[in-house]
């Protein structure tokens, strides 16, 4: 695991992104290195490919894990596709060890900035919309539950 | 002056291409560019692109003879009602129905499936009765099914496909044979998925020789093959117009005059009936009875100039070699393609329309259909509304490719090459 004090700012991973994508001048090149990072990212335990965990989008399958240790998150994720999967890898890269309120008030828009964004409209069905829905939804739920204890 | 044969080939294909250059010209949508790149709409079998003159009628309908059907005596009223009726007549002779009361409008095909299993059921079926429907069907003709049988008491039989995604008839006379509860059959002419015709008039035959209805699903079906009811002998035959070069929101429905006669409404509403009071209400004759409110009278009257275009070129024989080259240019190059799989792949190629639908062994068909986008190239991926089907060839969908008179050799050769640059990123 990451050491805690050496995790970045949402702010500062999302800025990282953003600059690592102006290198790419063709869609192409953009979608190839998704690519790589699809195939790259780590999948999750078989035994975790639950329908509880499942992200229906209709057309890929997401799953998303999550647990909480320190007042931060910790996600572990996968897709049968694997374009998807490359996003996924991506906003892994920016949430993984933050706390609840930096989660809950970040905009996801370097999605956006990196020219991904039609990836996240609702029509897309390719479940990352939910996946960033539940990621918001997780870290609201833990931060809930945490105020309670 | 004699040609040699390559010259002769050379002229036919000269000839091919400039008759399909000028469809193209009727269809504004196709002139346009999608990520910077030249459109190619090879998602035909979800939707076809509108012909000119389906679009010329639709903006005059909407901006001048604009007035509700079947109600009032005004001038506007009686033009948009003609229009109206017109294209009901030119639905009744593309499909070779004998009056236009058997010629029934709808919203579309799905509508269509679900009035015809509704009041079907309910007026032909008693309890224990079996409604069989192929496996190769999309949503639409299985779904309307299951509620009406749920409903009714009566249930869902399947009746399988091959290997090869084809009906068999010994399969079908087995199945009928044995069950004689089976009242009702209802096949699609060509799956949306495997893009073969089916026999539909031998499947008439074995079911009506042991008195089972037939319901034919035609939405792909009036598409690429020559549709007579008539002939056919069916009992109904249904079809949407957006997939025939015609506006969304309408569709026909064909029925046996009898049988239209003997079931009941399936919507109540305005126009649908002849005398209303709160102690008896009385039905308009066919085939208003079952076209309850105001309805698409825009897209209906459409049908008109979109299925003069189906006519044309489905009766033209250098678009018919156009389109068999299309699918033998489509079957040779797919093959060629290391861990590919066509779904419908029939012996006899003949009976194959350019509807493909693939399967890619390590690839997902959304990331295809994405990078294929981005790349101007507009397809279909996932379950195609015909999970049952689907998901016997593939656990996670397929990629569904399919094309109309318009679409170009040459776009043909462009997928082709595209795919297998998708292919080489992806696995």
């Amino acid at each position: 695991m990451i050491e805690i004090e050496n995790i970045r700012s949402i702010g500062e991973i999302e800025e990282e992104i953003v600059s690592e994508f102006t290198i790419f001048d063709e869609w192409l090149d953009k979608y190839e290195y998704l690519i790589e990072l699809g195939k790259e990212l780590e999948s999750i335990n078989e035994s975790d490919k639950t329908d509880d965990n499942l992200i229906r989008g209709c057309q890929s399958r997401v799953w998303l894990v999550c647990r909480s240790s320190g007042g931060r998150l910790w996600f572990g994720a996968d897709s049968d596709a694997v374009i998807t999967k490359g996003i996924i890898s991506l906003l892994i890269k920016v949430y993984n060890g933050q706390r609840y309120d930096d989660i809950i008030a970040s905009d996801f828009s370097f999605i956006e900035q990196i020219g991904l964004k039609e990836n996240l409209s609702p029509t897309r069905a390719n479940g990352l919309l939910s996946m960033i829905k539940q990621i918001k939804a997780y870290a609201l739920a833990y931060k809930e539950k945490e105020a309670q204890q | 002056m004699l040609f040699r044969p390559k010259t002769k080939v050379c002229l036919v294909l000269l000839q091919v291409m400039k008759i399909i250059e000028q469809i193209r010209e009727d269809f504004p949508a196709l002139h346009q560019q999608v990520w910077g790149k030249p459109l190619i709409y090879l998602d035909n079998a979800a939707t076809a692109q509108k012909h000119r003159k389906v679009l010329e009628l639709q903006e005059r309908m909407s901006s001048r003879t604009n007035a509700n059907i079947h109600r009032a005596l005004h001038k506007l009223s009686a033009d948009a009602t003609d229009l109206y009726e017109a294209g009901r007549e030119a639905v009744r002779n593309f499909i070779g129905a004998e009056s236009r009361e058997e010629i029934v409008f709808t919203s579309g095909a799905t509508a269509a499936l679900n009035l015809i299993a509704s009041s079907l059921v309910r007026s032909h079926l008693i309890p224990g009765d079996k409604v069989l429907v192929c496996e190769a069907e999309h949503h639409s003709n299985i779904v309307p099914w299951q509620l009406a049988c749920e409903t009714f008491g009566t249930s869902v039989e399947v009746l399988p496909v091959e290997e090869s995604g084809e009906i068999s008839m010994e399969r079908l006379s087995k199945l009928l044979e044995a069950d004689d509860r089976i009242r009702i059959l209802s096949v699609s002419h060509i799956s949306n998925v495997l893009g073969i015709i089916n026999p539909v008039s031998e499947i008439v035959r074995i079911a009506h020789s042991k008195g089972v209805l037939v319901v034919i699903d035609g939405a792909q079906g009036v598409v690429h093959d020559k549709v007579s009811v008539k002939e056919l002998d069916c009992d109904f035959y249904v079809f949407s117009g957006h997939k025939i070069y015609a506006p969304a929101g309408i569709g026909a429905l064909y029925g046996r005059r009898s049988l239209l006669e003997s079931m009941p409404p399936y919507m109540g509403g305005g126009d649908m009936v002849d005398r209303v009071s709160f102690s008896h209400t009385t039905y308009a004759p066919l085939p208003l009875k079952f076209e309850a409110g105001t309805p698409n009278f825009v897209a209906a009257a459409c049908l008109k100039p979109a299925l003069e275009f189906a006519a044309e070129v489905r009766d033209d024989v250098w678009v018919r070699e156009h389109e068999k080259s299309i699918v033998s240019t489509m079957v040779h190059e797919l093959q060629q393609i290391e861990g590919l799989k066509i779904c419908g792949l029939p012996q006899d190629l003949s009976h194959k329309v350019p509807i493909f639908s693939i399967g890619i062994d390590g690839i997902h068909p959304s990331d295809a259909a994405q990078m294929l986008d981005k790349m101007g190239i507009a397809v279909r991926s996932g379950l195609m509304c015909a999970e049952p089907l689907v998901n016997r060839f593939s656990d996670r969908g397929l990629l569904r490719v399919s094309f109309a008179p318009y679409n170009t050799l040459s776009e043909c050769e462009t997928f082709i090459s595209k795919l297998k640059l998708v292919i080489n990123m992806l696995l």
